[in-house]
């Protein structure tokens, strides 16, 4: 049994941790999310120099990483500074699928290059197997036509990873493909998102030739499976690190702001409920470390489920919790509550909210038993 | 024990649903509904409308201009205009200070600023909060200083809902440092237009301008616009709250609330069926029902004990926080019914008229934003943690 991190995850842990607090808070993220792309770039080139996008993936992939817990320490640190980052979708999701078919791709993802991932779709909600998208086969390749939904940080993004039905109905495991296309193949209209960054619908009616078929022809799903559990690790342990922040930043306000002649975190009401978030806080870690151990195992999904439940029961209790101890001042976007609120907030809104995961964790450990 | 309305209450709820049948605006209830921003001119037709059938003075007695409605009958007209979804009457004017001056204001008061609350006039916003006094409001720290016929104002009040609309502001400031913090603060009304004043929008977590800081700095205001008597300040502040959580429960609100609710979630499909289908969902839906129609009797209870002369005291905390709580249970389940869409937010899509197409379904954001900005409800008119320990030390005991 060993908890602690190994000295190279400790070292990028600690030089991230560093490099995000000199570099961004909550106005610059704002600042970012009404501009151009919804990504400050120079910052984002300043995390790839660091080995962002290079630890999600292993040394054969061009990367020092690639495990669960490298995925854990990274995103952990992003959520702590609430900063949206193409890495779940770039590395995580798309560089999941990329690693796996297109091995030599890998090295630009590492370099900090942006691949979007084009999956999720307006009806879907949080069905992974719902693809309406269709791509026919003609004679110089393909052609894609369909819609697909919140593309995150799609115009930061020079391509993207689309799937796209070649056979089977609309809701089948089956029939699904994945494809490489272009950015100038597709169609957006961008806006941005509460918690922050940018993202698009995306329309396509592309011609695309042979060689952007990714893999084999309608077996993709068990590969976006796998890629999404990744992502969710990531977006749990981001979770993770938004939690901390609020926390930190509730127990400071707790001890800072006087009502009544006193601190008002002397009132054994608010005491008590800090205390909980607190406990709650340390369970989230738990089922995150629970997860990131698990990546590889037959357990996998289990934990997927588990994890996600749990972070979406705890993320809006950390919410709701910290707006209401703040009183007025949490209700403001002008403090940086309200951006880090915002943002966890969100993480119930995709792949798959608490329900969602609580139904397929019934589903799962009932199959298995 | 009778459940129903007598039948002359039932003919009144036929009146005022007669009524806004025949007045209520299309364009306002459609921009309601649809969660639309509302603008000051929206407000101020509205109130327009309902001051000309004599209804906007929901609260006031007749001899002012107001309807003279019993609790009873001023609940149904609560929950008639929240069900077609009418535009809230704005509070400040008519449900705050109108009452405040009845009681306490001079005569020469009531007969200048109550027609002018009725007839649009002015509008008024609500000066009691500050930086350093929220929960704590006893420590107001903005002074006013007698100087000749004026009191000379310095300070500074936040949070002032909707300041940027208004004409008038009335304010608690200190006007003595003596003796208990209670017994120096003075309610003085404050015309907005005054020197010295400065406001400034502060934007909330659904992105909107809805608050504002205001600043005093040097402001002369005339000493005949002292309300009662100097140093008793305290005392009116409290009637006021008293008044504030009238109609506190939002059960009008909670059931329209509701009903959008399920409308969403069965539009929403969920792995092939209507998300309302899915028993994790339905099962929440139905428990914040269960907790809905229980509240509603609860609140009638209190309504009838209040028409029957008991005072509302302590009763009314108990509905604030199971009110406001039921409340931010829908928004969140709406929040969460939406799925994805939750996120997009497009600013634009508030205007009414927007040119601008949905991104996804259109009560996707409107409930987003709802959910973001009811967090206010617990937090407000006494946080619930306030009125958790007025239900403690008054009804407990403890
Ligand atoms: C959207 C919005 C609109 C508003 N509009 C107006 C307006 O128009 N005019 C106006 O004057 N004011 C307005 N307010 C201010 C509102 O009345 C205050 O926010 C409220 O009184 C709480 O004060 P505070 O924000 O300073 O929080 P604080 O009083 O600092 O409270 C912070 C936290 O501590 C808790 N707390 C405080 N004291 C205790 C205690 N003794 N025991 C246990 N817990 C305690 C609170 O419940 C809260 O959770 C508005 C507020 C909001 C959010």
């Amino acid at each position: 049994m060993q908890f602690k991190l190994t000295e190279e995850r400790q070292m990028l842990q600690d030089g991230l941790r560093r490099y995000l607090a000199d570099s961004t808070d909550h106005e610059k993220i704002a600042a970012a999310t009404d501009g151009a792309t919804g990504l400050d770039h120079a910052l984002w080139d300043g995390l790839a120099e660091m080995g962002l996008p290079g630890a999600m993936f292993t040394e054969d992939q061009g990367g020092f990483g690639g495990e669960g817990f490298d995925i854990m320490t990274v995103a952990e640190e992003l959520g702590r500074a609430g900063l949206p980052t193409p890495l779940i979708d770039s590395a995580l999701l798309s560089g999941t699928v990329l690693a796996e078919t297109r091995p030599e791709l890998t090295q630009d993802l590492v370099a900090g290059k942006i691949v979007g991932f084009a999956h999720a779709e307006p009806g879907a909600r949080y069905d992974l197997a719902h693809v309406a998208t269709r791509a026919e086969k003609t004679a110089e390749g393909w052609t894609l036509t369909g819609n697909k939904a919140i593309v995150q940080f799609a115009l930061a993004a020079d391509g993207f990873v689309v799937s796209a039905r070649t056979s089977g109905a609309t809701d089948a495991k089956e029939g699904i493909s994945l494809f490489l296309v272009p950015h100038e193949h597709v169609t957006l209209r961008d806006y941005p998102l509460n918690g922050g960054g940018r993202a698009a619908e995306m329309t396509l009616d592309a011609t695309l030739p042979e060689d952007a078929l990714l893999g084999e022809a309608g077996a993709a799903y068990a590969l976006i499976e796998t890629a999404h559990a990744r992502a969710i690790a990531g977006q749990c342990a981001e979770a993770l690190g938004l939690m901390e922040t609020i926390k930190d930043l509730t127990v400071d306000y707790l001890r800072q702001r006087r009502q009544f002649g006193q601190p008002i975190g002397k009132f054994q009401a608010l005491q008590h409920r800090m205390a909980d978030v607190l406990i709650e806080i340390e369970q989230a870690r738990s089922a995150v470390i629970n997860l990131c151990g698990n990546l590889d195992t037959p357990e996998r999904d289990l934990h997927v489920s588990a994890a996600k439940n749990l972070i979406g029961r705890v993320a809006r209790q950390v919410v709701e919790e910290s707006i209401q101890m703040h009183g007025g001042i949490g209700m403001t976007m002008e403090y940086a509550l309200g951006h880090f609120a915002k943002r966890l907030s969100m993480v119930d809104h995709r792949f798959g909210d608490a329900d969602t995961h609580l139904e397929r964790f019934i589903h799962l450990s009932q199959s298995a038993a | 024990m009778n459940l129903g309305y007598t039948e002359e209450q039932k003919a009144f709820r036929d009146e005022v649903r007669a009524f806004l049948n025949d007045n209520l605006p299309k364009r306002l209830s459609d921009k309601v509904a649809g969660g639309k921003r509302l603008t000051k001119a929206d407000y101020e037709e509205w109130h327009a409308i309902l001051n000309a059938r004599g209804w906007l003075g929901v609260n006031w007695p007749t001899q002012y201009g107001g309807t003279g409605w019993d609790a009873v009958q001023r609940h149904i007209f609560e929950e008639e205009t929240t069900a077609a979804h009418a535009p809230r009457i704005v509070p400040f004017g008519v449900a705050m200070l109108g009452p405040v001056l009845m009681a306490f204001g001079s005569d020469a008061q009531k007969a200048h600023y109550l027609p002018r609350i009725l007839n649009g006039e002015d509008w008024w916003c609500q000066g009691y909060s500050e930086p350093g006094a929220g929960s704590d409001l006893a420590n107001v720290q903005t002074t006013a200083v007698r100087d000749g016929d004026d009191y000379i104002v310095n300070g500074q009040k936040t949070w002032t809902t909707l300041g940027q609309h208004a004409d008038w502001i009335f304010c608690l400031v200190r006007t003595s440092k003596e003796g208990k913090r209670q017994e120096g603060i003075s309610f003085l009304l404050i015309d907005m237009k005054t020197p010295g004043i400065e406001v400034r929008p502060i934007v909330l977590i659904d992105g909107e301008p809805e608050v504002n800081e205001v600043w005093f700095k040097d402001v002369r205001v005339p000493a005949a616009n002292l309300v009662g008597e100097e140093n008793k300040g305290w005392t009116y502040a409290k009637y006021l709250l008293t008044h504030e959580r009238t109609n506190i429960a939002g059960v009008g609100f909670a059931r329209a609330g509701l009903a959008s609710l399920k409308r969403i979630a069965g539009s929403q499909s969920h792995n092939g069926k209507p998300l309302i289908q899915n028993p994790f969902f339905a099962a929440k839906v139905a428990q914040v029902e269960i907790d809905l129609m229980a509240m509603a009797t609860t609140n009638l209870r209190t309504i009838a004990a209040a028409a029957s002369g008991q005072a509302p005291g302590a009763e009314s905390s108990m509905l604030k926080v199971k009110g406001t709580v039921i409340r931010q249970q829908i928004n969140a389940l709406a929040k969460q019914a939406v799925g994805p869409y939750a996120a997009p937010f497009v600013s634009e899509l508030l205007d009414e008229g927007t040119n601008v197409d949905p991104v996804g379904p259109a009560e996707a954001m409107p409930a987003t934003q709802a959910y973001f900005n009811n967090r206010k409800l617990s937090i407000y008119g006494g946080s619930n943690e306030v009125q958790r320990a007025i239900i403690s030390k008054a009804i407990l005991e403890l």
